[in-house]
């Protein structure tokens, strides 16, 4: 047998009978915890904490009125999501043809599959102008063509890098609050340009190595009369 | 007109339906005016509808339901596998199976070459449009 992880549990040890009855009494749960061997080690009393410093609280005003009823506690929900599986035919330096969005029909390159279960692709940008971005994997045609990017870095990419700035609320004056609203044109920043660049540089050299594969992937992909996609080999 | 392709046995035919479909047969006996009975190297002997059958113009030197070892020799003796890969209609058959086996590069690559060809035919044809003005 393999040996037993410490993994944290994530199961209950007193299962719920019904909403809010347990299965074990309270003293039954005081041996099954293993509460006695702590007291026991500390000469019969609990370790403390110091109590942290609590923020001053607001003073909260009592409720208008108390429910009538009596409100049932939700059962606690542990499920987990399984993380996404990558469909077979999409592997690393797959060339992959976009379906919708406003990069429609473009071919693109496959990076690497984000822990939110998208896929990290870029055009590259300089061949085609699709800038490294992320991709649902359901909005995709996975083709048979691959690219060697072995020499690709793309450690530093994640979803939080893909994350929008969050917007800074601004108090208005009277006089500002009736003008209209004057969005100034956000510029990518710097550090994002090179990143691009770095990861094309890298990946134009294997695209390169290889004839016309950047005519290929500069070219959009759309069906023509008598072409059936469902008997199409991509 | 006469017709030049006759349900004979011997002649060999196309399957174009069913499970065989696209497999190359020999018509070894006729059971009614709807039925033959056909085989080939690689299947059972069956029953097939002529519906189901494209007769073609090859046609073997073989008696009324040969064994199955006598079959295959006649069909070596007489050279079916090469005559049909060399006829009109079976190459068209494998271009027509290699076109849909090509993948989107390749599909890109064909189209490419294509324009290439267009352009040489243009140039010569300008070529000789000069000359004979």
């Amino acid at each position: 047998m393999a040996p037993k992880e410490n993994k944290p549990r994530t199961v209950s040890r007193n299962p719920d009978l019904i909403r809010g009855i347990g299965k074990f009494s309270k003293s039954r749960m005081y041996h099954k915890r293993g509460i006695w061997a702590i007291k026991a080690k500390n000469g019969g009393a609990f370790p403390k904490h110091a109590a942290a410093a609590a923020p001053e609280k607001p003073a909260e005003k009592a409720p208008k009125f108390y429910p009538a009823d009596d409100v049932k506690k939700p059962i606690a929900n542990r499920r987990k999501p399984k993380p996404t599986k990558l469909r077979a035919s999409i592997t690393p330096g797959t060339v992959l043809i976009l379906l919708v969005g406003r990069f429609m029909g473009k071919r693109v390159v496959f990076l690497k599959q984000l822990p939110s279960g998208l896929l990290l692709v870029t055009g590259p940008f300089k061949v085609n102008g699709v800038p490294l971005r992320r991709v649902n994997q359901s909005y995709v045609i996975g083709t048979s063509t691959k690219i060697d990017i072995s020499g690709v870095n793309v450690d530093k990419f994640d979803d939080k890098y893909f994350k929008k700035e969050a917007k800074k609320k601004k108090k208005k004056t009277e006089g500002e609050f009736f003008e209209t609203e004057k969005e100034e044109k956000k510029a990518l920043p710097q550090e994002k340009k090179d990143d691009q660049k770095a990861v094309d540089a890298q990946l134009i050299k294997a695209i390169e190595a290889v004839p016309d594969l950047k005519a290929y992937l500069g070219a959009r992909f759309s069906l023509r009369s008598g072409m059936k996609p469902h008997e199409l080999v991509f | 007109m006469p017709f030049k392709r006759y349900v004979e046995i011997g002649r060999v035919a196309l399957v174009n339906y069913g499970k065989d479909y696209g497999k190359l047969v020999v018509i070894v006996d006729v059971v009614d005016q709807n039925r033959a009975l056909v085989d080939a190297p690689d299947m059972v002997r069956c029953q097939m509808n002529f519906k189901r059958l494209s007769l073609t113009d090859i046609k073997i030197d073989i008696p009324r339901i040969p064994k199955k070892k006598s079959l295959i020799a006649a069909m070596e003796a007489a050279d079916v596998k090469n005559k049909w890969d060399n006829s009109s209609w079976g190459r068209k058959l494998i271009v027509q199976k290699r076109r849909a086996s090509l993948n989107d590069f390749d599909r890109f690559k064909v189209m490419l070459a294509k324009i290439k060809r267009g352009g040489a035919i243009r140039q010569e044809l300008a070529k000789l449009k000069k000359q004979s003005a």
